[in-house]
């Protein structure tokens, strides 16, 4: 559809769960924000491929999501200044305890593979529906639900299980989901 | 119906922490608003062929054609 003023403000309206997004992908405030301003350029050069009536918000996740992991392919994340420039991207600084336990979680949140993690933002913070968070990760349904399922296996194996670091993460969450009767 | 289901054997106390501080650190952000300069760029755009001039100047093309 035409690039109208309504079309505008919608868009305008979907940046700052955009940002969060890409914020949350990304760990790193400036590489987000950038990602915001390419998927915007590259949601209006498309506008003509956007149906009336279809998911706004959904059709630019795509594209963001979609960049994100493009421009991840080209160069590894920048994990190490991560954490500084996410702090900045914070305009209220909250109180030290609230801020320690919130960093830890950003750093649990890090250390989940990508297709997890995006699965469980995209449910569990950005308030997609299972299948709209599978039409955004190109995926079926039943596999966005496992890996939100692993997601949160994986982050309280990290944040809430004592020692859960001394014999390793992975062997934890694997005795976590496992089930694996045979 | 609301069930209370353990999900891979996790409890519902922490399962409702992990969601608790995933949103907390998205709102955050989301809070911040529209920052200007986003604000801007919707506005001055003309249209798709301006976007589309603007889109990837700094990084390779890689748009591949919808």
């Amino acid at each position: 559809m035409p690039l109208t003023n309504e079309l505008r403000d919608d868009i305008l309206a979907s940046v700052p769960s955009l940002r969060a997004f890409a914020i949350s992908l990304s760990g790193n405030g400036d590489r987000a924000d950038d990602l915001v301003q390419e998927t915007l350029l590259r949601a209006i050069a498309n506008i003509d491929s956007f149906q009336v009536g279809s998911n706004l918000p959904a059709w630019l996740f795509t594209i963001l999501r979609n960049l994100f992991r493009s421009d991840y392919r080209k160069r590894r994340r920048e994990v190490e200044d991560a954490e500084g420039n996410y702090a900045k991207t914070l305009k209220t600084q909250p109180a030290q305890n609230a801020h320690l336990e919130f960093e830890e979680f950003r750093v649990a949140l890090e250390k989940l593979p990508q297709d997890q993690r995006e699965a469980l933002i995209l449910v569990g913070a950005s308030g997609f529906s299972y299948e709209d968070a599978a039409a955004i990760c190109g995926c079926a349904v039943g596999t966005i639900k496992s890996r939100v399922n692993r997601a949160r296996s994986k982050l309280s194996a990290l944040l809430y299980v004592d020692g859960a670091e001394d014999f390793g993460p992975d062997n934890t969450v694997r005795a976590v989901i496992g089930g694996n009767g045979g | 119906m609301k069930e209370v289901k353990k999900q891979g054997g996790l409890n519902a106390e922490i399962q409702s922490r992990i969601g608790h501080q995933l949103r907390a650190m998205y709102d955050d952000v989301v809070r911040q608003g529209v920052p200007d300069r986003f604000a801007e760029l919707i506005r001055k755009l003309d249209g798709p062929a301006e976007a589309a001039a603007q889109a990837g100047g700094n990084t390779d093309k890689n748009n591949g054609g919808s």
